[in-house]
């Protein structure tokens, strides 16, 4: 039998990978996604509301809704993933999860991803399903209904990026929902520019790929550098209350 | 030289050190600054040539040029000590930091006023959606949220690093926010001065330099004066601010 006061070498345990760390999360958010819809839902339907509100201010002339449809699609998208992020760290801040994903072996960064990959997933999917439908009724045709879906799929990840940097910065304060917007609409910008003139630019039946290979370009820096700025800004966040 | 820096960098960290040698730099600072720009702008308001096209209005680049220059490197300035705050977690460079985005975006504000009070006789509306205005607009938006973080963290350092944060993602973005900006609409002139030549007149590109100095060193004095008060309130339990203070 081993002596009691003489420490025995540890058994090294099997330390998950980074990999299926960030799958855990994903797969675990997902899970409370379905569990709970309202939170998948609502997003959604503030962005069919916000882009039905629009013939109703402005009028329902088909070629002013043409013109204007692109950046009422691109704007209402923009706002709608404000509003489902502020959610994000929200809870795992209160109950305690996210300290212990800052203690796991996992790099925070990681982990941190997956939750908006999860998050991106559940939020932003319904409404890129949806826009063809509201493309057609803000009267735009064949070609541009495609390009919109297009530049939905490659500019919503950078936006759920870009404002996750902004929910992990003021997770740890009462009152964040105005301060993400203040802090994460000037970074939206490029996104909204770009994914704008594609769909316009199609509209025109004008040769749209330069634009969204831009998007894909600011997507590909977005997934490179933003989980460092949003595992930095946890940490501050967690360890700061 | 490279030991003698590193000394000179912790020296600078230190709040006590930090707060006499500005004091010492500062009179300096004020006198230089007010050498460069009341000659410069009495001479650039008052009797600088008129321009062909533009006539008188053109005066105001010798506020708005500098304004917008030291806006942008104001933001970049902050970045950097973002970088300071986060690595080397130096106590100096999260005041330094704080100060700066107050009167950086102060002269974003003076650059955009200018800058429309110009556009009104010049291209006859107070405003354009013009690739180098909106980002201009934009820069004072990134100023603002970097503000509002700051006012809304209780805990100055945690704030700071908070700040640092944001102001770094924000540096980042600013070049691709520039350029985004700048495919989507241009009416602006390009920039005017070069380094290796210049499409002004000497008699104009002079008085502008030293206007431009002049309020580089305004700024200096700004940022020295504010971090000071910032020093002061947060060091006032260490013993030689109450000595200074004489509590």
């Amino acid at each position: 039998m081993a002596d009691p006061l003489v420490s025995q070498p540890v058994q090294a345990e099997e330390v998950p990978s980074m990999w299926s760390g960030m799958l855990a999360v994903m797969k675990r958010d997902l899970l409370i996604a379905f569990r709970q819809r309202s939170d998948m839902v609502n997003p959604l339907f503030f962005f069919i509301m916000v882009i039905a509100l629009f013939p109703l201010g402005i009028g329902p002339e088909p070629s002013t809704l043409q013109k204007i449809g692109p950046g009422v699609i691109w704007i209402a998208a923009l706002l709608s993933t404000l509003l489902s992020v502020d959610s994000l760290f929200r809870q795992d801040f209160d109950d305690g999860s996210l300290e212990l994903a800052l203690l796991s072996p996992q790099p925070l960064f990681v982990l941190a991803f997956g939750k908006v990959i999860a998050h991106w997933l559940v939020t932003a999917i319904p409404l890129i399903l949806v826009a063809p439908i509201l493309s057609i009724m803000l009267f735009m045709d064949g070609d541009t209904v495609k390009v919109t879906l297009y530049s939905l799929l490659l500019g919503t990840p950078v936006l759920s990026m870009i404002s996750a940097i902004g929910a992990a910065l003021t997770v740890g304060l009462r009152k964040g929902g105005v301060l993400v917007a203040v802090i994460a609409l000037p970074l939206y910008i490029p996104v909204l520019i770009f994914g704008t003139s594609a769909v316009e630019a199609a509209s025109m039946t004008l040769p749209y790929a330069g634009q969204l290979a831009y998007l894909a370009a600011f997507l590909i820096m977005a997934l490179t550098f933003a989980p460092f700025a949003i595992g930095a800004a946890l940490r501050i966040s967690v360890t700061s209350q | 030289m490279f030991e003698s820096l590193k000394r000179l960098y912790h020296k600078f960290g230190s709040p006590k050190y930090f707060y006499d040698i500005t004091g010492r730099m500062l009179p300096w600072l004020v006198a230089l600054s007010v050498l460069l720009l009341i000659p410069g702008l009495i001479y650039g308001l008052g009797f600088a040539p008129p321009e062909k096209y533009q006539g008188n209005s053109y005066r105001v680049i010798y506020i708005h040029v500098p304004a917008a220059s030291i806006a942008m490197s104001g933001y970049m300035l902050m970045a950097v000590a973002g970088v300071v705050v986060l690595v080397w977690r130096m106590k100096m460079a999260e005041m330094v930091a704080k100060s700066v985005a107050p009167i950086g975006a102060s002269f974003a504000f003076i650059c955009l006023v200018t800058g429309s009070i110009w556009g009104k006789p010049t291209w006859g509306t107070w405003w354009v959606w013009d690739a180098r205005l909106t980002s201009m607009l934009i820069l004072l938006f990134l100023y603002l949220g970097v503000m509002a973080l700051n006012a809304a963290i209780e805990n100055a350092q945690s704030a700071a690093r908070a700040t640092a944060v944001l102001s770094i993602v924000g540096a980042v973005n600013l070049p691709i926010i520039k350029y985004s900006v700048e495919w989507w609409n241009t009416l602006h002139q390009p920039a005017s001065i070069r380094m290796t030549s210049s499409a002004i007149d000497p008699e104009m590109l002079y008085t502008l330099l030293s206007c431009i100095a002049g309020f580089y060193c305004l700024f200096a004095v700004l940022v020295i004066l504010s971090t000071r008060c910032e020093i002061l309130l947060r060091e006032q339990r260490s013993s030689w601010v109450k000595k200074l203070v004489g509590v």
